[in-house]
């Protein structure tokens, strides 16, 4: 046993010196820090992609670059964000905050959990290279669809394919460290009924990465398959079907919008309590919503497809598949309301962004409802009314969840108050940008302009340069975001254990900014 | 042991190269794998990039090599509580899953090919009016006259399921027996049994292959069922390849249990890792009764 103790002891040490300390560690802090600063740094790639498609887009006609080139930039700004971007930002969350919130002394598995984040960079290199290739990057969009994907695919397709292989088996074995580290590592006391919803919320993320990732890793083996040995998957004059392709694909993607969102609901969750001064309304319910909406994520992939000709049958099942997860989504917009109702409620930013999360989150929401009426969205399909409505759910959801949560837990991590001026700057401008860029495409999506094209007719002029504003007012508005985290990281008001007024959980529990180790004994929850 | 002491005792790994040589080999594994391929279809050299794929699958194998060892060190140094072994049994567990939805997506793809959109290419259904591409095509299954069958010429004929295919269930299903039996002697602490039935699970799943092997030779050069030879062709070789492909691994991982049983590895108490392999192997045979169902039978 001595040889537990003196392991035991060692762990008490602080981080390693120098570059080492993040490429060797297995700290659940480091891990979570690196993965938000990979993140980061993929937004911001990802950003610069979008800024240069608004750009083109600001004018009608071609003005800056060539199609070719546009259609490479709206596929990897997709590709960027989704895996880039939003995915490695929640594990970074989940790393840093679901040990602190369950008091548990690191992840299940920790060599395992640094071996997740190392896989990303690796795996965005080969991505992004494709960019300086002579064939160039993927240009099929980030739905990738087959033949556009197959046969008529520049020759990077292949880099594509071994690259989502990687991410994939990252995303897996982080999933797989999540849902140990939740089921297995709880402090006593602490039964599920009583897990944080953030916590709760990231179980069955895991539980949905765990289930499609694989089956995304699937569908680009059929296409690295009848690209290069032959097989006829995806090619009808072989007995397949292009539409095969589709309904795998969107088997793994409609899950795949919610693990991109049900994080966010338990970031939000978890903010809107503190700062109503309340308890969360309804806890139960919001568990339970949150497993329906994940059991329906199963069973409406084909709403993305109403216009590839499906049988009548189909298109009415997931019309009203579909329909049904505005029930549990209902759930917890209400759920969340009804917390602010009659609290003392304040507002800083954390709270700002979860406010501007549902009211606009609800608003994605309800063009979610009208796409998903299959005579409508025949008028709707492949236009800029998607591209509104995806961008409503993912901004403003999503990455207004992810700005949250990092102004909600950053006190926690560093041991100083960020600067509340700047902070609240940050979310107006962003706000006010995000708006002006997203919500004229509701409207020139009505009109018939469709996605993915960088020329437009001149009527939609007015709207796309309004758009093309907005979108360089957030983007600019980020490099503001990244000088306040730096801030709050050098120095700056001094945080206490608590940072908040009475908020509830275990991280409130160990000092700021949080030590190296913690709950290396487990606490005791009543 | 209490809870609470178990808890006090979680093993957290101080740093450790292990993973970024992991993370590297995957990429260096990949990259080259990537050039490789596009390499041939572009039918230019591939010395370079297949040294490089080469470079980074042994890169891989002697990483994995010393992550297995290092964890069986660990734990045999008695580093492990049981609370850390449950993490392990809830990650194998996890880890089936998600293999079990590798292949639903194979077996998915196989369900929609034969009951809609070869049917409608054919004419019949709802969506029928696809059979104006070629009007000539008929549907069958299994589809022998593709589409377009100077592209991708069907089959002359298909495995008879009753011959190899039969041999090769009876094979892989007594091995799930026999590992059963092995994991029984295990806990009875008889080690000359376990010795036994477990080595003769990994010869029953190293006959399983070389049956394949003789499937797919005959496949190849007398039934003209290949990857090229349409739909059929496409989802017979994906489904029983990833299986035989799983079969390998299985044996790969069975033998180094039996390897370790015969260093005098696990006790009746603790054997975690023999479990697992078990459950892989439990798995890999359920695989093969879908596919014996699916692909070569119905």
């Amino acid at each position: 046993m001595s040889a537990v103790i003196d392991v035991h002891d060692h762990g008490h040490h602080g981080p390693a010196r120098g570059l080492m300390r993040w490429v060797l560690t297995t700290n659940h802090k480091d891990i979570g820090t690196m993965y938000l600063w990979f993140s980061f740094i993929m937004f911001l790639t990802g950003g610069a992609m979008a800024m240069i498609i608004r750009a083109e887009l600001f004018e009608p006609g071609m003005q800056l670059i060539e199609p070719e080139f546009f259609n490479q930039m709206t596929t990897m700004h997709g590709l960027i964000m989704v895996f880039g971007a939003v995915m490695p930002a929640f594990v970074g969350l989940a790393n840093w905050q679901v040990p602190l919130m369950i008091g548990a002394p690191d992840m299940a598995l920790p060599r395992l959990n640094n071996l997740s984040f190392w896989i990303l960079p690796f795996a965005f290199a080969l991505l992004l290279s494709t960019l300086f290739m002579e064939a160039g990057a993927p240009n099929f969009g980030w739905t990738f669809y087959a033949p556009l994907s197959t046969t008529y695919a520049p020759s990077t397709v292949t880099f594509f394919i071994f690259g989502v292989h990687i991410m994939g088996a990252s995303s897996i074995m982080g999933a797989i460290n999540i849902i140990a580290t939740i089921l297995n590592m709880r402090a006593p006391g602490m039964t599920l009924m009583k897990m944080p919803l953030f916590v709760w919320t990231w179980l069955i993320t895991a539980y949905l990465l765990i289930a499609v990732m694989p089956v995304l890793a699937g569908v680009v083996t059929m296409m690295l398959m009848d690209i290069h040995f032959g097989t006829s998957f995806f090619s009808a004059a072989g007995g397949g079907d292009p539409v095969l392709f589709q309904h795998v694909f969107w088997f793994f993607g409609h899950p795949e919008v919610y693990i991109m969102i049900l994080p966010a609901f338990g970031i939000v969750s978890q903010i809107i309590p503190t700062f109503s001064r309340k308890k969360l309304f309804g806890y139960t319910s919001m568990v339970y919503a949150t497993s329906s909406i994940a059991f329906l994520s199963f069973l409406v992939w084909a709403h993305h497809m109403f216009t590839v000709g499906m049988p009548l049958a189909g298109e009415l099942f997931f019309m009203y598949s579909t329909m049904l997860i505005a029930v549990p989504t209902g759930v917890k917009v209400f759920n969340w309301v009804t917390t602010m109702f009659k609290g003392s409620l304040s507002f800083e930013t954390p709270m700002l962004f979860s406010c501007a999360f549902v009211v606009l989150f609800t608003l994605g929401g309800f063009s979610g409802l009208m796409l998903a009426i299959a005579p409508v969205d025949f008028q709707y399909h492949d236009t800029y009314f998607v591209v509104a409505h995806f961008h409503y759910v993912l901004v403003p959801g999503a990455i207004f969840g992810i700005f949250a949560a990092v102004y909600y837990w950053l006190p926690k991590w560093c041991g100083h108050m960020y600067d509340e001026t700047l902070a609240k700057l940050h979310f107006w401008l962003s706000f006010v940008g995000m708006n002006l860029a997203f919500f004229p495409m509701h409207f020139v999506g009505l009109a018939g302009m469709p996605r993915r094209i960088p020329d437009y007719a001149l009527q939609f002029a007015d709207f796309n340069q309004i758009s093309s504003v907005g979108a360089f007012m957030f983007g600019a508005t980020q490099w503001l975001f990244l000088y306040i985290v730096i801030k709050t990281i050098r120095g700056g008001k001094e945080a206490t254990q608590e940072v908040w007024e009475n908020p509830e959980g275990l991280e409130w529990t160990v000092p700021s900014p949080a030590p190296y180790h913690t709950f290396s004994t487990p606490p005791e929850v009543k | 042991m209490s809870t609470e002491r178990s808890h006090e005792e979680y093993y957290v790994p101080a740093q450790s190269w292990l993973p970024i040589f992991m993370a590297t080999a995957l990429f260096l594994t990949v990259f080259g794998a990537g050039s490789w391929i596009n390499d041939m279809t572009a039918q230019v050299g591939t010395g370079t990039s297949r040294a490089i794929f080469i470079a980074g699958a042994l890169l891989l194998a002697g990483t994995m090599y010393a992550w297995f060892s290092k964890v069986i060190r660990e734990n045999h140094a008695g580093m492990y509580s049981p609370q850390l072994n449950r993490s392990f049994v809830w990650g194998m567990g996890w880890f089936i899953f998600s293999e079990v939805m590798f292949f639903a997506a194979f077996f998915g793809a196989l369900y929609y090919v034969r009951n809609l959109a070869v049917p409608w290419l054919g004419g019949e259904g709802e969506k029928g009016i696809s059979n104006l591409l070629w009007p000539n095509f008929e549907a069958t299954w299994p589809l022998m006259n593709t589409p377009d069958s100077e592209q991708f010429p069907g089959p002359k004929e298909i495995i008879d399921p009753m011959h190899l295919p039969l041999l090769n269930t009876i094979l892989l299903l007594s091995s799930s027996v026999t590992v059963h039996f092995a994991h029984t002697a295990l806990k009875k602490e008889n080690r000359q049994k376990l010795k036994m039935w477990l080595g003769l699970t990994i010869l029953l799943g190293i006959a399983f292959l070389f049956f394949q092997v003789e499937e797919y030779i005959e496949a190849y050069q007398q039934l003209g069922l290949t990857l090229e030879a349409g739909i059929y062709g496409s989802t017979f070789f994906m489904l029983t390849g990833f299986h035989g492909m799983h079969v390998t691994l299985g044996a790969i991982i069975l033998t180094v249990i039996w390897l370790r049983v015969m260093k005098g590895h696990f006790t009746p108490e603790k054997h975690f890792a023999f479990e697992a392999a078990a459950w892989y192997w439990h798995f890999v045979d359920v695989v093969w009764v879908g596919l014996y169902v699916f692909v070569y039978w119905m």
